[in-house]
Parts: structure tokens; sequence; C-alpha cells
């Protein structure tokens, strides 16, 4: 008898959401990044403006970036009427997202607490709820009982040395599964004829006579009527390429979770000044983020005097997590702006467009940031949400700082 | 975590250090001359390479000293450390 070979009783492979694509040799639109803005802005395009020749290089795999990286938190509550604009959009896009694409993104509006841990916290988060309900944005100011009636394992006591003097809560906020997000929008775009090519990392832009031509990637030259940049913590080393220069730096940002653990965390906690944000995912680790490392880097990882100083941070507002274990930690390339707010529009060059600068925050607006951003790319011009966003905000002094709202990281 | 070599201390942790992003950034000889665009790149531009990138650092739990640092921001290797006021060293 002949032995049955390993494997042999496990099921089929199950259908492929998307078909990975060999680069043809030109496309009316060439997307550089398949992380979750790069597929976004790919579904948009063809499902708003109908434009479906459309190649979306990734120098990895598909998501497989930031998009694999980032802690999932989404919000929306930031101080300006210009971020308030992109970021509720985002969350009202995201409120609708299982849907639109019919995939689970395990979305879970639980809620973000933004704790307030001086009397100048205090002040500038009372002012941002004031500031978030007149841009129609949900914000709550909580006293501290209120904190941990949201979020009981939170320590109140006033004897520690961040003392909680109050939270501003956005119920709306909350978290989801960045893999599902990434193959949802894929699986969505794909449907529509765009096409994914991994394993292709665009070394180069091909500029004539101040336009775009397309693009040099490590599978050969692409030709491209357009091509929108949305490569994240690399947007420096290609942008260069075609002699722009932006005003990013790249850091390392990284973060943690824990092994599975019982559900005690009900919401998001985010502190900038103890320098933590934690959520529980629907699995059971506890994800947590730090700030960025301080040099620049384009290196995956980072120093773990960060961590050290995060998890002394976590401990002081959760004394619960003493006993947890650090299962694992990562790091991501990220792309800082000096205003803390991204750079979405025109560049220097006809036909090139930026989508940039998202620093540590561009998981939340992944809807919004492929709504605008496609719009963008369609139309040569950008849509009214991220107007505000041009690169020439730096030469005109019209900044949109959000250091604050922003939060740990910057 | 880096070990940089401080050049007046020798090596010390990451932890012992300030960063102070990119070295040999002058400040202009007359700001008030400057066009926006001109201001604009001095104030919020900075090299942003992968690769060999000048940097400043400030030992600051030590010496409490600047100095600058040629550092490659692909591997994070530091090929060379040198005092504020000395030329960037050339590096193969």
């Amino acid at each position: 008898m002949t032995p049955r070979p390993p494997g042999a009783d496990l099921p089929e492979h199950p259908d492929r959401l998307w078909t990975a694509a060999e680069p043809r040799a030109s496309y009316d639109v060439v997307i550089v990044g398949g992380g979750g803005h790069g597929l976004a802005t790919a579904y948009y395009l063809a499902r708003n403006h109908g434009i479906t020749n459309v190649a979306v290089l990734e120098r990895g795999w598909l998501a497989g970036g930031n998009m694999a990286r980032n802690t999932t938190i989404i919000r929306s509550n930031y101080l300006w009427d210009e971020s308030a604009g992109i970021y509720e959009h985002a969350l009202k896009l995201w409120e609708g997202l299982e849907a639109e694409l019919d995939y689970p993104l395990l979305f879970s509006q639980r809620g973000v607490l933004n704790l307030a841990h001086s009397l100048q916290d205090v002040r500038d988060s009372v002012r941002r709820v004031e500031a978030n309900r007149l841009n129609g944005v949900d914000a709550e100011w909580l006293d501290p009982r209120q904190v941990q009636e949201v979020c009981p394992i939170v320590d109140i006591s006033p004897d520690v040395r961040y003392p909680v003097l109050g939270a501003t809560f956005q119920p709306r906020a909350g978290i989801a599964k960045h893999d599902h997000v990434a193959w949802g929008y894929a699986r969505a775009a794909a449907a529509l004829g765009v096409e994914f090519v991994e394993n292709c990392e665009v070394t180069g832009l091909r500029v004539s006579g101040g336009r775009v031509t397309g693009v040099e990637t490590t599978r050969g030259v692409i030709a491209a009527g357009r091509v929108a940049l949305c490569a994240a913590g690399h947007t420096s080393v290609v942008a260069a390429t075609a002699g722009i220069d932006l005003p990013l730096q790249s850091h390392p940002l990284q973060a943690l979770v824990s092994e599975l653990l019982e559900p005690v965390h009900p919401t998001v906690v985010m502190s900038n000044a103890v320098h933590v944000y934690v959520s529980q995912a629907h699995k059971g680790e506890l994800v947590m983020g730090a700030g960025i490392d301080a040099a620049n880097s384009y290196r995956q990882r980072g120093a773990f005097h960060i961590i050290e100083r995060q998890m002394a941070a976590a401990l002081e507002l959760f004394p619960i997590f003493a006993r947890a274990h650090v299962l694992r930690t990562w790091g991501g390339v990220v792309d800082v702006s000096p205003d803390a707010s991204p750079i979405v529009g025109l560049s220097p060059v006809d036909g090139l467009y930026l989508n940039c600068g998202w620093g540590t925050g561009g998981f939340k607006a992944t809807p919004g940031v492929g709504w605008c951003f496609a719009h963008t790319v369609a139309n040569d011009a950008p849509h009214p949400l991220n107007a505000p966003f041009s690169l020439d905000r730096f030469v005109t002094g019209a900044l949109v700082d959000e250091h604050g709202a922003a939060a740990v990281a910057h | 975590m880096l070990l940089i070599p401080c050049p007046w201390c020798g090596p010390r942790e990451e932890a012992e250090f300030h960063y102070g992003g990119q070295a040999h950034v002058a400040y202009p000889d007359d700001p008030a001359a400057l066009s926006d665009e001109e201001w604009a790149r001095y104030l919020f531009f900075r090299d942003n390479p992968k690769g060999v990138f000048a940097e400043r650092w400030s030992h600051s739990a030590g010496c409490r000293r600047w100095f600058n640092a040629l550092r490659d921001t692909a591997t994070n290797e530091i090929h060379a450390v040198y005092r504020v006021g000395e030329p960037r060293p050339v590096t193969s």
C-alpha cells in the first residue's frame, strides 16, 4: 500500500481574494505602495471614478509594511477644522465599510479615552472636546470617576506619579482588524479590475518635460499616465528620484502585544503624557504602541529603552498588567511631517501625486484618504477635504498643527 | 539600542544621548532677505536619506556636549563621530 503523502487529507486551499499580477507595460494610474492607503485609493479610483486600468506596486507583499504593524486605532477627535474634516469623513466611511466591501473587518466602536494628567492637559483636552463638537465629532469630557466607569482597570488614584485628572472620550472611535481591512479593499478593487504587483519595488520615477511618464522598478520599467505615491516611510526616497524634496523625516515606530488574556480592557486608552496607547484585540492580546524613536532610521526596528519606558507607562496606568508578558515587539518606518499633519495632494511634477506625512496615525484615515486621494488623482485637483493638506502650506504658513491631537508619537 | 561613541567619553548607550537631527544646517546669514520658499526650506526641510546621514547628538547624560555623527539610516551603522566645528569626514 502506498503511504498517503503528508497533507493529503487537508482541505483544498481556499479561493484567493485577488490574483497577483505580472506587471504590464503601461497603466493609466500606477499606485506606489500596496498598504492600506494604496489599496483604498485603488478601490475608490475604480468605484467612484471608473478608473480601472490601475496597478498597485508593492515592494514586498500586499499590506505587509506599516499596514501589518500599526495598532489599528480609529478616531477622529482632532483639534482643527481641516483635520476633523478628513478624519471624520474617514470615520463615517468606516461605519459603513463592512457593508460596502461585503467583508468582515471586526470594526468595533468601543470608544477612545485620551487621558489628561496635568492642568494644562485638562485645559487642552476640554478645548479639543468643544472643538470636536463644533465640527460634529462626538466628544465628551469625563472626570476620573467617569473614566473608571468606561474603563474599570485604569488606576485613578491621586497618589501616582501621573494622576488621571480626566479624559476626553469619543464613543464612536474604536479598532478594526488591519489585515481584514487590506484584504477587503484588495478583493473589492480586484473585482473592479485593479491589478496588484507584489515583490515590485519602485526604484525611480520617470519624468519628462515636467510630467511623470512612468516608474522604474525591480521588475522593469512601467509606463503610467499618473503616479500616486502611497509609500509611507519611504516616500522621501521615491520622491527624490524625481528631484522632489519633502519636509519629512523617517523614524521607527514600535508596538508590541502581550500573550492572549481574558477580556479586561473594554475600550482604547491613550496618554500623551506617559507615552502609551493600549487596546485589547478581539483575540485577547493587549496591543500597545509607543512614541517614535528619536533618530531617523529606515530600519524596521527600534530601541529597547523606548519599549521599556512604554511598559513603565502602561503599568502606571494599568497595575493589572504587571504579570502580563510581552509576546512580540516590532517596528515600522513612519514619515513624520513638521506639523503632525499629512501631505495629500499635487506635487511639483505633473501627474505625480503625494500622499505622505501621516506619521504615526495613517491607519485610521485609510478610507477617508483613499476617497480623497482617488479624487485628487482622477481630477488632477485636490478634494475639498484634502486641499488644506497641500505641500505648499509649508511656504504659505497655513500649517495644520496637530501635535496635541496626534497624540503620543510626535 | 545604539552604542554611540561620544568623541569625548567613548562608547555609551543611546539612552544617554539626545538627538539633534541633521547636522551642518547653518542659520541664514540674512534671514529677513529670504523669500518665503527659502525660509520654508530652512525651517521645515531636512535631508531624509536612506543611507549615510550627518546628524547631531548631545551626550546629555554624560559630558553634556554636542557632537556630530555619520550614521547609515539603512543599517544604523555609525561610520564616524566628530566634534562640532570639524568638517564632515570623508567616508568610503
